[in-house]
């Protein structure tokens, strides 16, 4: 029997899947915790690794909206703008009261580097309107307030 | 409104329900005891017989689905869709988040009847809380010698592992989720071959969702004929509602199917915000027309709902009160589709696009006449046309909005 703590193992000898290849996505997620973004040079490494073509990686790669080509903040905020959140005043609203106190349109990362703003997909949290994610983090039954206090924190962690 | 005892959000409110202590105790993994005293086949007949239908927004009943995968194949999978991403639904979420067991016990009784040893559970990238507490329930599960070699001494092997998406709402598509999973693209592939003949690396393949799943050790526990008692002629069992927009308590129900629209959002979710009044539903997410007002006696179910026009889909209930700019909902939802579209085949990649175009036209004002008659012709072009059911679903809110909605869609081209 595999042990469990295998499940989560990625690359490597210990791939109880069919096929390695399966494990493009996740070697993706690991280069890209490991390196912030998934430059050429990183995803070069990935298909080697991989045993794959570089083209083949990138094709994977820019499928996805998760994985980064492009350099991203330390802090990425990404606003829900589901239909269900902006129907709870979120999403745009959302999105310009953040945007206001940061000094920045969604697309944008600030210059320090230090947070970017995007609009996402439905995140599932329609019950729970309006919502955002910061990193992996999900924010929801958002006030002015509420962020108000996750932005202060935020700065404070940097 | 008839009272109904919750089956399958019973645990999710309890404090540590995720644990499987806590499932334990809430009588966790007897049907699976159960279940693996019957032969497979004995389960599939039960399964059928309940009447259960996919939740994952096809409905196709599962009984049917399990008897599909071929008996004699030597190697067969079994895929777990947690790629919930149907603008509106958020009901797996909360099952992955606060129930996990519930889930894996459906996938180990799954995987029994169709003689799959191998399950792949395949979730949102986004769900980051879902994807920890998936591993920690299937590693606890080995410990506990639910998963692995000999699984309560019945024989009977089972390996799971998770594997996560990474941002494409595509990917809920079981054939595009397949290609995902085998590590590319999420792109659709053509069917038929279904994936119950030619799946995961062309191997038989049981692709179910997280709703459905959990179904499944109900049926088991408690008999299909008491199952079947539930429900409408067509559409059996509990059915959980996801109800959010204009209404003062949004949440996940669990409710019988047929349960009326009405009691849905009156007396579950509390009523229209404000006191106003409901100008629109999308009945079961982003991708089923929209209804009026005039359907809010309309039974939840696969049958009624069709017949009222638009479909169950996931069970994801969108309330929009009197204030609602239809023009814009349409436009926001055109949007995602947009952007979600795989871009393989050109009537979603273009027409999309197009559809788009014309809608944002019309929001800003500067639209004409015209433009209503073009929407009409690029839906007509994109719906039934494209490889997979994405670009009929991208097509059903501006078909049905401009059909039910027309006045509003009129007086902003003619207003300018």
């Amino acid at each position: 029997m595999k042990e469990p703590g295998e499940l989560r193992t990625p690359v490597g000898s210990a791939i109880s899947d069919p096929e390695k290849e399966s494990m493009a996505l996740s070697a993706l997620y690991i280069a890209q915790e490991q390196h912030g973004k998934l430059t050429p040079e990183i995803i070069e490494r990935v298909a080697q690794r991989m045993g794959m073509q570089p083209g083949e990686v990138f094709s994977i790669a820019s499928f996805y909206t998760l994985f980064r080509t492009r350099p991203a903040g330390r802090f990425i905020i990404q606003v829900c703008d589901g239909l269900s959140c902006y129907l709870c005043d979120g999403a745009d609203r959302i999105a310009e009261y953040v945007g206001a106190k940061l000094n920045l349109k969604p697309g944008e990362t600030s210059a320090d580097g230090r947070f970017s703003l995007e609009m996402v997909q439905c995140l599932a949290s329609c019950g729970t309107a309006p919502a955002m994610r910061v990193n992996d983090q999900l924010y929801e039954n958002l006030t002015p307030a509420g962020i108000d206090a996750i932005i202060e924190r935020l700065l404070g962690e940097v | 409104m008839s009272a109904w005892t919750p089956v399958l959000l019973t645990r999710v409110n309890h404090p540590n329900s995720e644990k499987i202590s806590s499932y334990l105790e809430h009588g966790g993994y007897t049907a699976l005891r159960k279940a693996l005293s019957m032969a497979p086949s004995q389960i599939i007949a039960e399964v059928k017989a309940s009447g259960l239908r996919g939740r994952g927004g096809a409905g196709f009943p599962t009984g049917v689905k399990w008897d599909f995968i071929p008996k004699d194949a030597p190697v067969k999978y079994l895929a777990v869709n947690t790629d919930e991403g149907e603008p509106g639904t958020f009901k797996d979420r909360l099952i992955v988040e606060r129930d996990p067991h519930a889930i894996l016990e459906g996938v180990i009784i799954a995987a029994y009847a169709i003689g799959a040893h191998r399950a792949f559970v395949y979730i949102r990238g986004e769900f980051f809380l879902g994807v920890k507490r998936w591993i920690k329930a299937i590693a606890d599960a080995y410990q506990h010698g639910f998963l692995g070699k000999n699984i309560l001494g019945s024989g009977f092997d089972l390996d799971v592992s998770v594997h996560r998406g990474a941002g494409a709402y595509i990917c809920g598509e079981e054939t595009a989720m397949i290609e995902s999973l085998e590590g590319r693209r999420g792109e659709p592939r053509r069917k038929p071959p279904y994936p119950a003949n030619v799946g995961l690396w062309g191997q038989p393949t049981l692709v179910q969702n997280v709703e459905t799943l959990v179904n499944i050790p109900v049926i088991v526990s408690r008999g299909a004929a008491w199952y079947a008692s539930i429900g409408t002629e067509q559409s059996k069992g509990p059915k959980i509602f996801c109800v959010s927009g204009h209404v003062n308590r949004p949440g996940n129900y669990e409710l019988p199917l047929g349960t009326p629209l009405r009691e849905i959002i009156y007396e579950h979710a509390g009523g229209v915000r404000m006191g106003r009044q409901v100008k629109a539903i999308v009945p079961g997410g982003a991708s089923t027309p929209i209804l009026r007002a005039d359907k809010l006696d309309v039974p939840m179910a696969f049958e009624t709902l069709q017949a009222a026009g638009s479909a169950l889909g996931t069970g994801a209930v969108i309330v929009m009160d009197e204030t609602t700019d239809m023009v814009e909902v349409i436009r926001r939802t055109t949007s995602f589709f947009v952007h979600e579209s795989c871009s393989r085949c050109t009537p979603c990649r273009l027409g999309g696009r197009r559809l788009l175009d014309t809608l944002e036209r019309i929001a800003a004002g500067s639209g004409g006449a015209r433009d209503l008659v073009r929407l009409e012709e690029l839906a007509r072009g994109i719906s039934g046309n494209t490889f997979c059911p994405m670009g009929t679903g991208m097509c059903e809110p501006v078909t049905s909005g401009l059909e039910r909605f027309r006045d509003e869609f009129e007086s902003r081209v003619t207003a300018r």
